[in-house]
């Protein structure tokens, strides 16, 4: 757990990750690795003659070879140059010796050996795929990751990233819910971010008292800690609170369920980060 | 998961629905015509590249690598056909893909790695004659149009993706085929037709249970064919994907791919169709126009399937010579040419596995047993290249006292070497052998060892060993700890 990873492309979210990662970094003084995964284009020219000949496959071999050697080199001098800049935004901004680092494949796998190093994953909602980063859809790979990932992710979403004032935890009474408060509770992270504990459709006397418990926790960490319960549909409740209190960070547990229940009844982790408008934090 | 899927399938829509049509358009003549060299109608052929292609889509390991019916697989079947049938045949090609399987749960696949390069070329060569050689009844005792039509449809091939832009746009075997066809049919060139040659498919294919007795006389029959099919099959299939692996800059697995290989293989057997393998000619000829997912494969086998179906007349009255043609470009693109200016490069034992490799086959037309000697000149040779990994110096300390040293591998290629370095007829007092720095492989070693040690005692000197230990760890069969690399520099330091 030495480090923070945060996971850069060429997107236009690239500049709120990088923003972001810089926060984390500077908030738990822990060395930044901004890190691009370079994944390789489809198909390579197309040629429909359907011949083969003299040699055909050393032919192939080496056009194809020629082909991707001179798009890798464009792809890693472009890359080269984007974590660079991005590296010295991060610099700027605050965050502990930004390192950068490349590598080849599909990020899913790539940033697994990186994370199990990390105390925080930063990566944006959506990737290179989806030019718009405004629309709430999920990046192809980031369930993948998050998944498979045991550190926190905060998942940044559009295309810029401010320093949190006020965080909003969801309170359920669940162990994930309450491994995130320990989790938090005695780290950095959050120093100087004011909480916003909201419990929704729980009423039981014994629930109240877990939630009351919870606040006192944080309190005595020294959180500023703002209390609400209220009942109805959970996902536009935490909309709506979130926009009235200009909450500017979601943090909550992440997939309590496994993927059989996940598919007949839909998650609520990936109805939040897809409809979010301010970054999450996720903890496993 | 539907990742994976997404990744594998859909990652390339365009190219591979392109390469897949191209693909389609050349596995027709070429089915066609390993049906006619098993001796069997080319519906069976037809209907086995349909399933194999379909199937393996699915199922295989390989994403982008063509399956179908193959001429490395027809070359093993002509004897089975010609005594006992077709019904015999679907039953070996369903045994076979059984066998596949099995060997696919038994991680055969890794077993790849002790065929080497030679071996592979010596393979793929073979396999270019032996197609070269299939088309040879079709020319001979013919009349000069034969000669005329396969002339001229060897230059369309080879000279059509020279013409701009039309000419990297249709596929030159398709061209061939057509203009063959068409000249034929106008003149009214009396030539033989595919139609000649046997039924072709006018309904799609129907579940069949083969129609053998199922009695143990029937699994002796079938099953000397089964092996060798099983064999052959997953040998190409493999050495089909590894070539795959290197154009596409991309992974396969391998035993998934031997099971996929078995599993198609009982699908098209049920259908009615022959045995088959993945396709190196095919599959180059995918790539190259553009194919990667497992999106060209499906397409290849469902395009393959609904031309002929709906195009039974038409081909019917495709010259033998057109496919001739065909399959000629297909024995030259599939022969790997370099191999031959590479003879000059490379060291005389490599040559003497490649060229041991295509003469077995040529001579008794059955792939695996070449493969087979192949493997096993490579692997003599190797033993006899590490055989000369040993030295024993020898220095004497004081006068009627000697140390031997052994440095190197002792094993069965170098104990002979082993034992005359040793020089008995010193009179000496005492003798010290030092294996500080030697490794014992086998059992063979051990007991060179001991005829040393016994010789010198009978001679009245007394023998001291040094580091017999440590020198015989290495006989143990799983000694090796790729994982431990501290491990392994151990054993191999001298202890």
């Amino acid at each position: 757990m030495t480090q923070i990873t945060a996971c850069i492309d060429g997107s236009p979210g690239a500049i709120a990750v990088c923003d972001a990662a810089a926060w984390v970094s500077a908030q738990l003084q822990t060395p930044l690795t901004l890190l691009h995964v370079l994944e390789k284009a489809g198909q390579n020219g197309t040629d429909l003659s359907g011949s083969i000949g003299l040699g055909s496959r050393e032919h192939l071999l080496q056009q194809l070879t020629e082909l991707d050697a001179e798009r890798a080199r464009l792809a890693m001098e472009h890359s080269r140059i984007m974590l660079d800049a991005a590296r010295e935004r991060a610099q700027n901004n605050g965050a502990v010796e930004p390192k950068i680092s490349q590598r080849h494949g599909r990020l899913s796998e790539e940033v697994l050996p990186l994370a199990e190093d990390s105390r925080v994953l930063v990566m944006g909602r959506q990737g290179m795929d989806h030019p718009d980063p405004a629309v709430a859809t999920l990046g192809s790979q980031l369930e993948t990751v998050l998944r498979s990932v045991a550190c926190p992710v905060l998942i940044t979403t559009g295309v810029s990233f401010r320093k949190p004032t006020r965080f909003m935890l969801a309170y359920d009474g669940s162990e994930a819910v309450e491994r995130v408060i320990e989790t938090y509770a005695d780290s950095s992270l959050l120093n100087g971010v004011e909480c916003h504990l909201v419990m929704v459709n729980h009423t039981g006397a014994e629930q109240v008292a877990k939630f009351e418990a919870a606040q006192a926790r944080l309190e005595k960490s020294g959180f500023t800690v703002v209390p609400r319960q209220c009942e109805g549909d959970v996902l536009s409740i935490l909309n709506d609170y979130q926009f009235r209190h200009q909450i500017d960070l979601i943090v909550m547990g992440a997939y309590g369920h496994s993927r059989i229940r996940q598919f007949f009844v839909g998650s609520h982790t990936r109805n939040m980060v897809s409809h979010s408008k301010v970054p999450l934090l996720l903890l496993r | 998961m539907l990742n994976t899927i997404k990744r594998e399938w859909f990652s390339n829509i365009r190219g591979d629905l392109l390469a897949g049509t191209v693909v389609a358009l050349a596995l027709i003549p070429e089915a066609i015509a390993f049906s006619i060299i098993a001796g069997v109608d080319p519906k069976v052929g037809l209907y086995a590249s349909f399933c194999i292609a379909v199937i393996i889509a699915f199922v295989g390991g390989r994403p982008g690598m063509i399956s179908a019916a193959t001429g490395a697989m027809s070359l093993l079947m002509v004897t089975l056909v010609k005594e006992h049938g077709l019904e015999y045949l679907l039953a070996a090609s369903l045994l076979c893909g059984v066998i596949q399987i099995g060997a696919g749960y038994l991680k055969l696949g890794d077993l790849m790695r002790f065929v080497s390069r030679s071996v592979v070329t010596g393979f793929v060569n073979a396999l270019a004659i032996l197609i070269f050689m299939a088309q040879l009844p079709e020319l001979t005792n013919v009349t000069w149009h034969v000669y005329a039509m396969t002339a001229a449809g060897l230059g369309i091939i080879y000279l059509f993706p020279y013409v701009p832009k039309v000419g990297s746009w249709l596929p030159s075997p398709l061209v061939c085929i057509l203009t063959i066809t068409a000249v034929a049919m106008i003149w009214g060139i009396d030539v033989r037709t595919v139609a000649d040659m046997g039924e072709l498919p006018d309904t799609l294919p129907i579940f069949l249970w083969p129609d053998v007795p199922l009695t143990l006389e029937t699994l002796w029959i079938i099953l000397p064919y089964s092996l060798a099919l099983a064999a052959v099959g997953l040998l190409e299939s493999m050495m089909t994907s590894t070539i795959v692996d290197e154009l596409t800059d991309t992974d396969s697995n391998k035993n998934r791919e031997c099971k996929g290989q078995g599993v198609a293989n009982i699908g098209s057997s049920l259908l009615g169709g022959m045995a088959g393998c993945a396709m190196i000619g095919q599959s180059i000829i995918n790539v190259k126009s553009g194919g990667r997912g497992r999106l060209s494969t499906f397409v290849a086998g469902f395009f393959l399937l609904i031309m002929v179906v709906f195009l039974d007349e038409w081909i019917g009255q495709i010259p033998m010579a057109a496919l001739v043609a065909v399959m000629i470009m297909v024995s030259i693109g599939t022969f790997s040419w370099e191999s031959i200016t590479n003879l000059k490069k490379h060291p005389l034992s490599t040559n003497i596995v490649m060229l041991a490799t295509v003469s077995v086959v040529v001579a008794t037309h059955n792939l695996a047993l070449g493969v087979l000697v192949g493997v096993l000149l490579a692997s003599l040779f190797f033993a006899n290249k590490i055989g000369r990994f040993m030295v024993v110096k020898s220095e004497e300390n004081e006068p009627g006292e000697r140390t031997y040293k052994v440095v190197g591998q002792v094993f069965f290629a170098s104990s002979d070497a082993f034992n005359k370095s040793f020089d008995f007829r010193e009179a000496v007092n005492k003798v010290t052998i030092d294996l500080t720095h030697a490794h014992f492989w086998d059992i063979t070693s051990v007991s060179a060892l001991d005829k040393v040690v016994i010789k010198f005692r009978r001679e009245g000197a007394e023998v001291e060993l040094i580091g017999l230990n440590e020198a015989s760890a290495t006989i143990v069969d799983r000694f090796g700890v790729h994982d431990k690399p501290e491990e392994v520099e151990k054993m191999m330091a001298g202890h």
